[in-house]
């Protein structure tokens, strides 16, 4: 590994891109994650890769469906507002299964909202990121360092089950700077389609022609393909959750967060064990498919479960459904890009009972 | 004496176009151009969402389909991936200067090295006859019942003089395939489209005046009469821009 450098989030993760064989960027401006474009329309002319500004989110997904389709390792990055615009061209990709790398750094909604930092578009991008029976894998980093180490992963599993995948940060961590380490030796190596037989690359005439399309007309046809994908999801549901847990063995009370917001956990944690409550944190890395086995085991000795996010709770869902209900679950939170301070999740958790 | 046979580049399939649609005829063009410039394991195709959904199951390259109007960004997409493929796209009217005008008109601005070809034929097809953004003044469609009202519902878009404006497109040409003539003059613009691409001079746009007896309710014959009499007065044929723009 390299000597540390300071970056911004969205710097780190553009970079990884490259490092991770990502040729062609398409993105449009949109705060809080412009630099990733900024960055990368420094870095990609001088590594051989492609940078292009879009006319809009909208052509900017679309022009990743192209690019995926011909087998090339590509991404785009935008803000709430405009994944929204995305959701779209998302949907026809999941139905086409290409893989490809979306990042949303999150900022205050609905609507325009607000650019501070937020994590209201949990339930959009774990539960509908676009129309039709589909899933995208979706990670949540919580430092500089894992906005980059993300970036492989992301691209690597999307390749490997052929669906799009999701980096879900947010303004703290895409404006935030820390120390970042890249490893300096590795060759950076723009993607090809050369273990990718189903793209349209052009046959060469060398084989039939292939299509990507996400157009079946006979319901059975479509059923089937939507069957075949959701055992593919199973897979990965299997094998792919990753999580963290921090002091969670002897918890008795357990604080689920992710990304930024799992950070203040922490640090509320670290205060209530100051005063003698057994608390812990367990933090999901990957929000689909969520570590449910992980989360369970976390909580084998919780008395109750503490979620905190920035919005008015939406993985709250999923932690109660990953508990089956088994433990009581309480939410606090802030929104609309105010985030929440440690004393207040400290607060919650004496509240809870976990008061000596 | 040639023999008249089916050019490589399109399927043995049956098509499923109406009788007196042109859309066979243009399918045909493209393919043969794509023949004799030998280029079918090069090229990868885009098909919208319109009539010539289905597209992909008819031209023998690498096919795409996108979604409704996203052709010239997901050509965009595999084009500067790809730069040394051939990319064309296949567009209705609703498609390219309805829903996808703000793709097509950044694709042709960018002077993206794709090859568009686009049907005009004054209504969506496939949906059953409504208005589209090339109805003529007047034209009754199902959503115009009482015949286009300009103070309704505006004037249509022009689009070869419209994108004929832009400094990225290096050929903007208005054809038709109603007579082996026009048929003929059609396939040279075509063909034109694809060599300003394979030089990567610009962006290219054929437009082509298309019938649809179906939704027009006429025959195959006088469908070709209502598009001598009615639209290429609107609609005059010919180059609107051409040379290379790099």
């Amino acid at each position: 590994m390299s000597e540390l450098t300071l970056m911004k989030g969205n710097e780190a993760l553009a970079e990884a891109a490259i490092r991770a064989g990502c040729k062609c960027f398409f993105g449009y401006p949109i705060t809080p994650q412009t630099e990733i474009s900024a960055y990368l329309s420094k870095r990609m002319p001088k590594v051989g890769g492609v940078f292009l500004q879009a006319e809009s989110e909208v052509a900017a997904i679309n022009m990743v469906y192209g690019c995926a389709g011909s087998g090339i390792r590509c991404m785009t990055s935008s803000s709430s507002p405009g994944i929204s615009l995305k959701t779209e061209g998302i949907s026809y990709i999941a139905g086409a299964d290409l893989p490809c790398v979306i990042i949303n750094v999150q900022r205050g909604g609905p609507g325009l909202g607000g650019i501070q930092p937020s994590q209201a578009d949990y339930w959009q991008v774990t539960r509908a990121l676009g129309h039709g029976d589909f899933h995208v894998l979706v990670f949540a980093p919580s430092t500089v360092q894992e906005m980059a180490d993300t970036v492989q992963k992301a691209f690597d599993l999307a390749d490997k089950y052929r669906m799009p995948a999701v980096i879900l940060a947010d303004g703290l961590l895409g404006q935030m700077m820390e120390p970042v380490a890249f490893d300096e030796d590795a060759e950076i190596k723009m993607s090809d389609a050369s273990n990718k037989p189903w793209a349209a690359t052009g046959h060469k005439n060398q084989r039939k022609h292939n299509i990507i399309n996400s157009l079946y007309l006979q319901a059975e046809e479509l059923e089937e393909k939507v069957r075949k994908r959701f055992e593919r999801y199973e897979q990965v549901k299997a094998n792919e959750t990753m999580a963290e847990c921090y002091k969670t063995e002897d918890a008795e009370i357990v604080v689920a967060a992710y990304g930024s917001t799992a950070r203040l956990a922490k640090s509320a944690v670290e205060l209530a064990r100051k005063e003698g409550i057994k608390a812990g944190v367990f933090r999901p890395i990957t929000l689909w498919p969520y570590p449910v086995n992980e989360l369970n085991e976390a909580c084998k000795n919780a008395k109750k479960v503490l979620v905190t996010e920035m919005s008015m709770g939406q993985m709250v869902d999923d932690v109660k459904l990953a508990l089956n209900c088994r433990i009581p679950v309480e939410f606090v939170g802030r929104t609309g890009g105010v985030i929440p301070s440690p004393a207040e999740i400290l607060n919650k958790i004496k509240e809870m009972g976990g008061d000596k | 004496m040639p023999e008249f046979k089916r050019p490589h580049a399109l399927c043995n399939v049956p098509l499923h176009y109406c009788p007196g649609c042109t859309h066979g005829i243009v399918h045909r063009l493209v393919a043969e151009v794509i023949d004799e410039m030998g280029i079918e394991g090069d090229t990868i195709g885009v098909c919208p969402v319109g009539c010539s959904v289905m597209a992909y199951d008819y031209f023998n390259c690498d096919m795409l389909e996108a979604s409704h109007g996203r052709s010239p960004a997901v050509a965009t997409g595999i084009k500067r991936a790809n730069p040394d493929k051939f990319v064309f796209t296949y567009q209705g009217d609703g498609d390219l200067a309805a829903i996808g005008t703000a793709e097509t008109v950044h694709a042709a601005t960018r002077g993206e090295n794709i090859t568009v070809i686009f049907i005009n034929n004054t209504t969506y097809g496939m949906t059953g006859g409504q208005m589209a953004p090339t109805t003529i003044p007047g034209q009754i469609t199902q959503t115009t019942p009482y015949g286009r009202n300009i103070n309704v519902e505006g004037f249509p878009v022009k689009v070869c003089e419209m994108l004929s404006q832009l400094d990225g497109v290096a050929l903007a040409e208005r054809v038709t395939v109603i007579d082996p003539k026009s048929i003929m003059n059609a396939k040279k613009a075509i063909r034109k489209g694809f060599e300003f691409q394979k030089n990567k001079q610009g962006f290219s746009i054929i437009e082509v005046l298309s019938t649809c007896p179906t939704n027009w309710g006429k025959t195959p014959i006088e469908a070709i009469q209502r598009l001598k009499d009615e639209m290429i007065p609107y609609y005059p044929l010919g180059v609107f821009k051409e040379g290379a723009v790099r």
